[in-house]
């Protein structure tokens, strides 16, 4: 498409003016997509999730640097054999580091991303076709 | 000696490797987006195993599993904090940053503000940033492959000879291969680290008929320290070294998604899809190889002499892994030890390549796409003027990295990778976060905040005991960089990212209440827009 384009005979003369008459276009269509209500509930849904769950993990790993270093006799604490709270603790924090990544997948799949494709679509529509895909 | 030859010949056999893919990736790159970001055609897949190869530096592979060797549970806290630090660049950063830049950490901030002043400050913090790392790795290289190659560390000439031959390695690397060269060195490099390591830890395990407590048990007794798998052995000495520990913990937890070299591989993938995709890859692949990691440095522990004399603890710990390899291959002068022995060196060998070819990379980028193109050509520069200024700067940081680390090759430098992270949280963090989320985030916040946080993370290290006043340990030998008759200390802390972090965050804060500057709402909307659905983002190059 793009090709076809620069192929067209009154493209080298028109250019400057197609160029910045394309910009405005796409700063109308930012503002358009921006006051449509699928935006509004896409990034409610982005902030409901991201950062409720960043809040928890930095807090989670916090308490528990903190608790390495002043509640080491209850770190300490033997669960079976060698092992303590202290390490199970530790692989704790992997698995929970795992399981938010995976929510995290999930939601944005189920969540965000019919939306910003939705959204994404709409953008693309709108644009004349000037797009070259290289240099912005 | 045979040891050393087979050892060299797997040292070759990587770079032969790794000079292969280079020639073979430079084939197929013929403009800045291939050349900067891999034609962003990279599959999330791809791309994480890349992001293994470009974060798991010889600090993790050998450092980790050394520090848990030598100082028990303590050394575990690093792989966590490092891991956990994967979902700040998740949740927060790694989507919005593929949708809404293009070559560098600077693309991003510059959006929406006055493109020079912020593209220098950007482009500054990430080549310090970049060095700091850079100079902790090649200094690793240079005593890593004299260990390993049985060279005499007071031996200047060969020392000064490795570090020269890695340093003119990644100049190649970066000028020829640009970032699809430096990609498929990093993916080959996390599979060989990943095989490599999952076949000690199985070998391990064996030994311990895959009884986790019981290996525990035997690191504990063997090592002979009491609370050896308790926390505190290392940082429990008293207030300060917890404290010093917290700062650390919150410097590496915030460090790692305001990395630049971290930052850039979200580039080389077509959408922010594949973007999160890649981070959900690099968290299992980063985060299985931290457990090994735990396996690695327990069974050095219970296998090892970890004495005070040892080898082990001679090189703090560097030499676990390699050693605890040669033991489970069946122990020093049989077959099987000196062939998992040389193995291993050369996965650590190929680790460093990987990851010193990855800073240059992002640090040039940086100097040819912000300070060059944008501020000294005002954005005229042609793509090929661009790539070839890229190369240029690529030998000259080649050449300022080598000429620094040879004469700091003796110096205990290790804390520069702490300071790279506490670097990257206290100055680019913030930035990229009000960037995003704060609409009314101006020029001079990001000013504020990035040469606030930067400036603050180095004084703050100059004048604390990582400088001087530190004094001599038992053997003599001095533990600070400056001599022991200057004393400039007063920061009591090690680690800086507890105070210069909310600074950093404070003055992005304060430098855009107090700033005058007309809010550019138009161009924050636009960003908005484009971070949250990726209309208008870059797109993958079509071969």
């Amino acid at each position: 498409m793009a090709h076809d384009l620069h192929k067209t005979p009154e493209a080298p003369a028109g250019a400057p003016e197609g160029g910045r008459r394309a910009s405005t276009r796409s700063e109308e269509l930012f503002d358009e997509l921006h006051a449509s209500p699928e935006f509004a509930e896409l990034r409610r849904r982005y902030r409901g999730f991201a950062i409720p769950a960043s809040i928890a993990f930095l807090a989670w790993f916090l308490l528990y640097v903190v608790m390495s270093n002043w509640a080491t006799g209850f770190m300490s604490t033997k669960v079976f054999g060698n092992v303590n709270i202290a390490l199970l603790f530790g692989l704790l924090q992997f698995a929970t580091t795992f399981a938010i990544a995976w929510a995290y997948a999930r939601f944005s799949s189920a969540r965000l991303d019919p939306l910003a494709g939705e959204l994404y679509d709409r953008f693309e529509a709108g644009q004349p076709g000037t797009q070259d895909g290289g240099r912005a | 000696m045979n040891d050393q030859v087979l050892t060299a010949s797997l040292f070759l056999a990587v770079v032969g490797l790794t000079v292969g893919i280079t020639i073979r990736a430079s084939r197929s790159t013929s403009g800045t987006s291939d050349y900067f970001a891999g034609g962003r055609s990279f599959s999330g897949f791809q791309n994480g195993l890349a992001i293994g190869g470009d974060y798991m530096s010889a600090a993790s592979f050998l450092g980790i599993s050394g520090a848990i060797a030598l100082a028990g549970y303590d050394g575990f806290l690093y792989s966590i904090g490092f891991l956990v630090a994967w979902l700040v660049a998740l949740l927060l950063v790694a989507e919005m940053l593929r949708n809404s830049g293009k070559f560098t950490m600077a693309d991003q901030l510059a959006y929406r503000m006055k493109q020079r002043p912020v593209r220098t400050a950007a482009a500054t913090s990430t080549v310090v940033v970049s060095i700091f790392y850079l100079l902790a790795q090649m200094v690793g290289a240079g005593s890593l492959v004299a260990l390993l190659l049985d060279i005499d560390t007071d031996n200047t000439l060969a020392i000064s000879a490795v570090i020269a031959g890695v340093g003119a390695l990644m100049v190649f690397y970066v000028t020829v291969g640009g970032m699809k060269g430096t990609t498929w060195v990093q993916i080959v490099k996390a599979v060989l680290l990943m095989a490599g390591s999952a076949l000690i830890v199985v070998l391990v395990l064996a030994k311990f008929d895959f009884n986790l407590s019981e290996l525990l048990g035997a690191a504990a007794s063997n090592s002979g320290k009491e609370g050896f798998l308790e926390p505190g052995l290392k940082y429990g000495i008293d207030t300060t070294s917890r404290i010093d520990f917290l700062s650390l913990g919150i410097a590496l937890v915030l460090g790692t998604a305001g990395l630049p070299h971290i930052l850039v591989r979200f580039y080389t993938v077509p959408t922010s899809r594949d973007a999160r995709k890649s981070v959900l890859w690099a968290i299992g692949i980063i985060g299985v190889f931290y457990l090994f990691t735990l396996a690695l440095g327990f069974g050095a522990a219970a296998l090892l002499d970890t004495g005070a004399t040892s080898e082990v603890a001679t090189s703090k710990g560097n030499l676990a892994s390699p050693l605890l390899a040669e033991e489970v291959g069946g122990g020093a002068g049989s077959v099987g030890g000196s062939v998992l022995l040389a193995v291993i060196s050369a996965v650590a060998f190929a680790t460093i390549l990987a990851v010193v070819a990855g800073l240059v990379l992002t640090s040039s980028t940086s100097v040819a796409h912000d300070i060059y193109n944008s501020v000294i050509r005002k954005g005229q520069a042609t793509e090929r003027e661009e790539i070839r200024m890229t190369r240029y700067a690529a030998a000259g940081i080649g050449v300022v990295a080598i000429a620094l680390a040879i004469p700091a090759r003796h110096l205990n430098i290790a804390f520069l990778v702490a300071l790279a992270f506490a670097v990257a949280a206290s100055a680019n963090l913030p930035a990229l976060v009000y960037n995003l989320f704060w609409r009314r985030f101006n020029t001079r916040g990001a000013l504020w905040s990035i040469y606030g946080g930067l400036g603050s993370c180095i004084a703050l290290v100059i004048f604390s005991p990582v400088v001087s006043g530190k004094g001599l340990d038992a053997a003599g030998k001095n533990l600070s960089l400056l001599p022991t008759s200057i004393d400039i200390s007063w920061f009591p802390l090690e680690n800086p990212g507890i105070v210069s972090i909310p600074l950093g965050f404070f003055l992005g804060w304060l430098g855009t209440v107090t700033s005058k500057e007309p809010t550019s709402a138009e161009k924050y909307t636009e960003l908005e827009v484009r971070a949250l659905t990726g209309a208008g983002a870059e797109k993958a190059v079509a071969h």
